[in-house]
């Protein structure tokens, strides 16, 4: 078992929002069972910005699938507000990578209103109400009534974006959401996921290879070693943003994670990169 | 002091540059001709025009109107046949019969669908199915239906179901195969199960492909259906387009026979060109599915 690097103040803290508790997963591949993650435990709470960071192989994708619901775990439990996932759900919305994940048969409007609809949440005039209140806050008011093939990598994402916050879920579920876009879009983006955090304050799970977007994005980082992953340190990165990049602090910080992260590699070598599920 | 990692060192500068309207015209718009010779429906039926010069000019030179009528002749008896014949009738005796084996293919194709997406088994079972029974032609099966169903409509629609449903589940099948994981995981998220993750995820989602099947469908029925009825035509006191073309042969009247090819002709493009088109311009295209 890792130890904890915490700091916590154990008096005044409000229960977990979400609690994983020696979670060990597995998935298969064409000829192997591979163990994804071993053992890990961490505890988000209420409007962190909870973020997964290691190398490729840690199983990082992984343990955000399984909070989605997508894969059970084969040992421990995770349960969002003391109860139990145990499938996919609205009110933990994913955000992924890849830039099919918005619905080409649905305008920029309707792919927003469709969860909202689809899950009965709200009628067809409040989710467009809804709807427009989001595209506005991503800046995409424009293209409101415009298909997908249309727009950018960057539009996209944020169109995906707004559609997990016009949920309103418990939690935000991000799987490298930026990682496929260039790096001054990125950049952009990852500025105005801060600025809407200001404004509403969502909790997200953020899951990222980069040590410098972990830190700018994070208010707390959760390191993971690779092949299997397992907890290796927790980190508060909540006073760090684009403001304080300059400062020691945050290369210290980013010096710290560099160094737990590399001598793991050394270590284990650099293994076979195995595909995420 | 020399940098060896320049060549040699060379001043630094930005510049303004200038507001496009400073330019002049960046975006000018296409001549009269460009745009004409841009509309694909002109430009083939341009082509259309000189494959029927060429036919006119060729008839004219053969003189023999039993081998080869003119296209005037064709023209002339087709308008014959439509209003004053029973070319209208018979055509519609065909569309009769191919809507019905058609639909009938469709829903076969969906429960198999249906059953393979289910499981495993299901989808072994379509595969094995589709690579058996999809290179056999349609209309090798209609001395079998002749024996099981007797001359009528009942043998045609067997042969027609039989050539629809084989590509539309195959197509069907590999288009809900082909569903993007993002997407898969999108509708799960979503909280949706069982038909409404069938309807509101995988069928939209696969809907190229499943387009792509019924027109395959849409050609083979076609086809099977003229050469069955050239076969058999006159099965239940009314024949169809096939019986017209081979009762006209019959009667040496070649005009006809070719006025009968053409109306198989024009049908199969009115429906390609305008149903199909149009349900892809309205689909598939707009939501930028399809290059």
């Amino acid at each position: 078992m890792a130890v904890f690097e915490t700091t916590r103040i154990s008096d005044q803290v409000p229960p977990p929002l979400l609690k994983v508790e020696g979670v060990t997963l597995q998935y298969k591949t064409k000829d192997h069972l591979v163990t994804a993650t071993y053992r890990v435990s961490c505890e988000m709470f209420r409007s962190d910005r909870f973020v997964l960071l290691g190398p490729s192989g840690c199983g990082k994708s992984t343990l955000l699938k399984a909070v989605g619901g997508y894969i059970k775990p084969v040992e421990g439990t995770m349960t969002l507000r003391g109860d139990e996932i145990n499938k996919p759900g609205p009110d933990r919305i994913m955000v992924f990578q890849e830039f099919d994940q918005l619905v080409p048969w649905k305008t920029v409007k309707a792919n927003i209103m469709f969860p909202l609809t689809v899950s009965g949440k709200m009628s067809r005039s409040e989710a467009e109400d809804k709807a427009m209140f989001y595209i506005k806050k991503v800046n995409l008011a424009n293209f409101a009534n415009v298909f997908p093939h249309m727009l950018s990598g960057g539009m996209k994402q944020r169109v995906a974006i707004a559609r997990a916050m016009a949920m309103e879920p418990d939690i935000l579920l991000m799987d490298e959401p930026f990682a496929a876009l260039d790096a001054l879009t990125r950049r952009k983006m990852q500025e105005e996921l801060l600025q809407l955090w200001e404004d509403t304050k969502f909790t997200v799970l953020f899951v990222t290879h980069s040590i410098v977007e972990a830190i700018i994005v994070g208010t707390r980082i959760l390191l993971l070693s690779p092949h299997p992953g397992q907890v290796k340190a927790e980190f508060n990165s909540h006073m760090h943003g684009y403001q304080t990049q300059d400062k020691t602090e945050f290369a210290e910080l980013q010096d710290k994670i560099h160094r737990l992260l590399f001598s793991d590699i050394v270590e284990e070598g650099e293994g076979p990169c195995t595909t995420k599920t | 002091m020399h940098d060896e990692n320049v060549a040699f060192e060379r001043p630094e500068y930005i510049r303004e540059v200038l507001d496009a309207k400073n330019i002049g015209n960046i975006k000018k718009p296409l001549t009269l001709w460009e745009k004409i010779s841009n509309v694909g429906a002109l430009r083939k039926f341009l082509i259309l025009f000189v494959l029927a010069a060429i036919w006119q000019g060729y008839s004219v030179w053969v003189d023999n109107p039993l081998i080869f009528p003119t296209f005037k002749a064709t023209i002339v008896a087709f308008y014959d046949a439509l209003f004053r014949g029973e070319l209208l009738s018979r055509v519609l005796v065909s569309i009769k019969l191919l809507i019905t084996g058609y639909s009938i293919g469709i829903g076969f194709a969906m429960v198999l669908t249906v059953f393979a997406i289910s499981s495993r088994l299901g989808s072994d079972f379509l595969e094995t199915l589709t690579s058996m029974f999809n290179p056999l032609p349609a209309i090798a099966l209609l001395p079998l239906a002749l024996l099981w169903f007797g001359l009528g409509k009942i043998s045609i629609i067997f042969v027609l179901i039989h050539s629809v449903l084989w590509p539309v589940s195959m197509n069907t099948h590999s288009g809900f195969k082909s569903v993007s994981n993002t997407l898969r995981m999108v509708g799960r998220n979503y909280g949706l199960t069982g038909w409404g993750y069938v309807s509101k995820i995988l069928i939209p989602a696969a809907f190229p492909a499943i387009l792509t099947g019924l027109k395959i469908g849409w050609a083979f029925a076609w086809r099977t259906l003229i050469a069955a009825e050239l076969v058999f035509g006159v099965s239940s006191g009314q024949g169809g387009l096939g019986w017209f073309i081979y009762e006209n042969k019959n009667e040496l009247e070649v005009a006809y026979v070719f006025a009968g090819l053409l109306t198989v002709i024009v049908i199969g493009i009115c429906v390609e060109n305008f149903i199909f088109r149009n349900i892809e311009n309205k689909t598939v295209r707009k939501w930028g599915m399809c290059s």
